[in-house]
């Protein structure tokens, strides 16, 4: 028992949760991450966490009620038994991160303050502030700092994973390189959780924070670890577009009263306090009366996009008001701050007087690691314990919180990426334990194997390493080699052919494009030779890595020949349960470079499809209308 | 031009007057601080950047990693700096910008150079060890807040009920403290807190403001206040609450407004009253 380790790559929501839960089960943690683990991209997480709790329940609400909107909103895509089971964990995730002393926005008689959220009819999302995911990273890098505190947790930061370690099919360790010192070398381990999030880099500009790359996902799916649903990226309704990145507007501000609208003519040119109420079209409000600006993302999204496709943008550009300038101040600070300093930041205006501006952004990955889960006898949840809850297709090689591909289906719901990263973390981090101590492992510790495996992975690294630092001053110094140009090109292909309209044409494009960035990555040039502290080689490698992710991507849209959640095929609008009601399933072949995608069926006993409609009505134009009340 | 400590509201309207002179189209110079690795002596590079609507200190130094050519045309090799989120949440890109200390994401290009030819310094932090360029390792800050036990010592992920409930006054001030992102600008304008390259020395060397406001934020929570005698311990030891020499650069320089100088208050009169208790107790 005691020669046993357990790594965790990825010091977010997910990775923390993990590293605390699998050293409370007396596993000693090696937890990697390429920033110290307090700067993981989970800070950027605003709006909330979903959880029913008695106030809810006593207006009618409850867990089932969760897990419905959250199979309904993600348009049946899904497995349902573990969104099941991590419905009915969320109220206990919320009393826990209570405990550990998160300031969550408190009601009168000091109780949890609840606001409303997407894809609800009901208030069921708790939050701190207006940076609710900064708050929760918070809570966990203090529990982790006091288990680091007594030896527990041992913390690898501004360490980068560059391969898992798999021997006879299973997961032994993983190779790093420590990014000042330049150092490679292996680390065993009995299992090995990637907890690693999104890949929004891969779109260039987007939401995400700069480590976003997906180049550790994509190494595991080199490496022989399946992905699923690739095509499903979600691009989130309001974002600030900027020169570096796009910044996320939390969807709370619409939770909090925030109205989108565009005027009603097209090319005005009047400020928008100088339009009159009858002048603007609150079209989301219209089209969905019952759930209004508080519709799914992905539909959010849809409706901006055709909107200002449809010459209706402020100023004719691509951006609609997002207006909060109806609400009180000081309201307003309480409930939003945080955001609202980030707008006046960036953009110079105060939203508080002057309505927001804004346009949809990449956000979230859907798909990720292909994962694994037993369902109870009834299907409904997941059996606690259990060594393969979200295990990958490789035996200890696990993946929790935004890397993997479950509960959100083909669009994710506001407020759910916080909880079912750390339900991953907590529900999941036994399965780790248990599957150390009863399974292979228990027989056969990683720390009592020969060399060889670990020799020959740190072996192979280093080579591709040294090849990348061989490349520097060769060449002519065009351009077309040049990561950073190659980077840049990728994210505007794939933010033109794979996010809010698709179609089989222009995906075939892409994918020739993706053919053509491949062959001039092949020959990349660096411009740094350093040996020290070198940021281009790690970029250069991400970019590699980030071109097999997206033509998963890329032929996963292609070949889905249907609409669902975020994936719309203008060529086929419709969604079509018989053929497509299957997870998307990919497999990396070495020798080729290429990738076999199958359909598989899903779980879905416990919810039938039906219609996703929120409810919309055909869109007349209509006279002023009151902000729908909910 | 900005001194080093003005007041925000100075600093606000000297920006905001900056922005609205503002040409469009312009190339500004970057004069950044360089330094290869720790030992290796520091060097001034300028380099030429065009500058597009809404550029900001990392756009820009994104076009340098993508174009490592000093002003007066010899290749360099790319900029090394630190970043994360670009939303001033995270706390990674802190730099000095223009000799002052802040986020370099929303440090807008606008507010520092208006005019064609304008230069913008880029320095990294130095109170914390250069790792290579920009980029400094700030893990002695993290080490300070395990000093005075920054968590609530809970009794494991079991679930055991909620927690305290409080008014929503008090997690407003919570709240407020609980948003440090641990950048270290304060640690970089305070007086009393120097570099110190040995791990060794950090226990009892000046803990700093962010640790000293992170006691007062677990002291104030419900169940976090059964290790406060531990933090005030830790308070009144050597690089304690006393080695604060009430410059208040601190409380100027932190962008998210956090009131340290009054963390520091209430920790300094907490300290005495501990001192008073200690000393009757024996």
């Amino acid at each position: 028992m005691a020669q046993h380790r357990v790594i965790v790559v990825g010091g977010g929501l997910a990775g923390l949760s993990a590293s605390v839960r699998i050293a409370e089960a007396g596993l000693p943690v090696d937890l990697f991450s390429m920033v110290p683990v307090k700067r993981s991209h989970s800070v950027c997480a605003q709006g909330g966490i979903n959880a029913c709790n008695e106030v809810a329940r006593q207006q009618g609400y409850s867990e089932y009620m969760h897990f419905d909107e959250t199979v309904y909103g993600g348009d049946f895509l899904a497995d349902q038994p573990p969104i099941y089971e991590m419905c009915h964990w969320a109220p206990r995730i919320i009393d826990l991160l209570d405990r550990m002393g998160v300031p969550f926005n408190r009601t009168l008689e000091g109780m949890r303050d609840l606001r409303l959220f997407g894809g609800s009819l009901f208030k069921r999302t708790h939050f701190a502030g207006a940076s609710t995911g900064q708050q929760l990273l918070y809570a966990l890098d203090e529990q982790t700092r006091r288990y680091e505190s007594e030896g527990k947790v041992t913390k690898y930061e501004f360490w980068e994973f560059l391969w898992p370690i798999i021997e006879d099919g299973r997961a032994v360790g993983i190779v790093a390189q420590d990014m000042r010192t330049m150092q490679i070398r292996a680390f065993r381990a009995d299992a090995v959780v990637m907890a690693t999030g999104g890949n929004g880099l891969i779109f260039g500009k987007s939401t995400n924070s700069v480590i976003c790359t997906g180049g550790a996902a994509s190494r595991c799916y080199q490496a022989g670890v399946d992905y699923g649903n690739g095509e499903f990226i979600q691009v989130h309704p309001t974002s600030i577009p900027g020169a570096d990145k796009l910044r996320l507007m939390s969807e709370s501000a619409r939770g909090e009263g925030g109205r989108v609208w565009v005027p009603r003519k097209k090319g005005e040119t009047r400020a928008a306090k100088d339009i009159p109420e009858a002048e603007r079209w609150y079209f989301l409000e219209e089209k969905y009366p019952k759930y209004g600006n508080l519709v799914p993302r992905d539909i959010a999204t849809r409706e901006i996009f055709q909107v200002c496709m449809d010459g209706y943008g402020v100023a004719g550009q691509n951006q609609v008001y997002l207006d909060l300038t109806h609400k009180d101040e000081a309201y307003l600070n309480n409930k939003l701050g945080a955001i609202l300093e980030i707008y006046e930041k960036f953009v110079g205006d105060d939203p508080r007087k002057v309505p927001m501006r804004i346009f949809p952004g990449v956000h979230y990955t859907m798909g990720g690691l292909y994962t694994t889960f037993t369902p109870k006898d009834d299907g409904k949840g997941l059996v606690l314990g259990n060594p393969v809850q979200m295990m990958t297709n490789v035996r200890g090689l696990y993946a929790f919180g935004e890397v993997n591909f479950a509960y959100h289906g083909g669009n994710r719901l506001g407020a759910n990426a916080l909880l079912s990263c750390i339900f991953d973390g907590l529900f999941c981090g036994l399965s780790v334990a248990n599957y150390v101590q009863d399974c292979e492992p228990g027989k056969a510790p990683a720390a009592a194997m020969a060399p060889a495996p670990f020799d020959a992975a740190v072996a192979s690294e280093k080579a591709k390493h040294d090849r990348f630092l061989s490349t520097v001053g060769q060449g002519s110094g065009d351009k077309s080699f040049n990561a950073y140009q190659i980077g840049r090109e990728l994210g505007e292909e794939m933010t033109a052919a794979c996010t809010v309209v698709k179609s089989a044409q222009r995906l075939e494009q892409c994918i020739s494009k993706l053919a053509e960035l491949r062959g001039r990555f092949a020959k990349v040039r660096l411009s740094d030779g350093a040996i020290w502290t070198n940021q281009s080689l790690s970029y250069t490698r991400a970019v590699g890595d980030m071109l097999i992710l997206a033509e998963v991507i890329a032929k996963g849209s292609l070949l889905r020949k249907e609409s669902r959640g975020s994936h719309f095929r203008s060529d086929f609008p419709e969604r079509d349960d018989a053929n497509f009601m299957k997870t998307t399933r990919a497999t990396y072949n070495p020798g080729s470079g290429d990738h076999t995608i199958a359909f598989q069926d899903i779980n879905s006993s416990l919810v039938k499809p039906r219609q996703r409609s929120y409810g919309k009505v055909e869109n007349k134009p209509a006279e002023k209308k009151e902000p729908v009340g909910v | 031009m900005i001194s080093t400590f003005t007041t925000s509201e100075s600093l606000a309207a000297a920006r905001a007057a900056n922005r609205r002179a503002a040409v469009a189209g312009r190339t500004v110079i970057f004069r950044i601080k360089r330094c290869d690795g720790p030992g290796k002596p520091s060097r001034w590079e300028d380099f030429k950047v065009p500058v597009p609507v809404g550029a900001n200190v990392i756009s820009c130094l994104q076009y340098i990693a993508a174009n490592p050519v000093t002003a007066d045309g010899k290749p360099t090799t790319p900029v090394v700096w630190d970043s994360g989120c670009l939303e001033e949440v995270c706390g990674a890109c802190t730099m000095l910008v223009g000799g002052r200390v802040r986020q370099s994401c929303s440090a807008l290009i606008d507010d520092y150079a208006p005019a064609e030819g304008d230069v913008i310094t880029l320095e990294p932090m130095s109170k914390f060890p250069v790792i290579r360029d920009l980029w400094v390792d700030r893990e002695r800050l993290f080490h300070n807040l395990k000093r005075v036990k920054a968590w609530v010592p809970i009794d494991g992920t079991y679930h055991l009920g909620a927690g305290p409930t409080e008014s929503p006054d008090q997690q407003g001030t919570r709240y407020k403290l609980s948003e440090c992102m641990s950048c270290g600008c304060c640690l970089e304008a305070c007086p009393q807190f120097n570099l110190e390259e040995k791990p060794d020395m950090w226990d009892t060397s000046f803990i700093g403001p962010h640790a000293i406001s992170q006691a007062r934020l677990f002291n104030m929570h419900g169940t976090g206040k059964v290790l406060a005698d531990e933090r005030l311990d830790a308070l009144m030891g050597m690089g304690g609450v006393s080695e604060c020499g009430n410059a208040q650069n601190c409380v100027k320089v932190c962008p998210k407004h956090i009131p340290l100088t009054e963390s520091i208050a209430a920790m300094g009169r907490a300290t005495t009253i501990h001192g008073f208790k200690r000393f009757f107790r024996g």
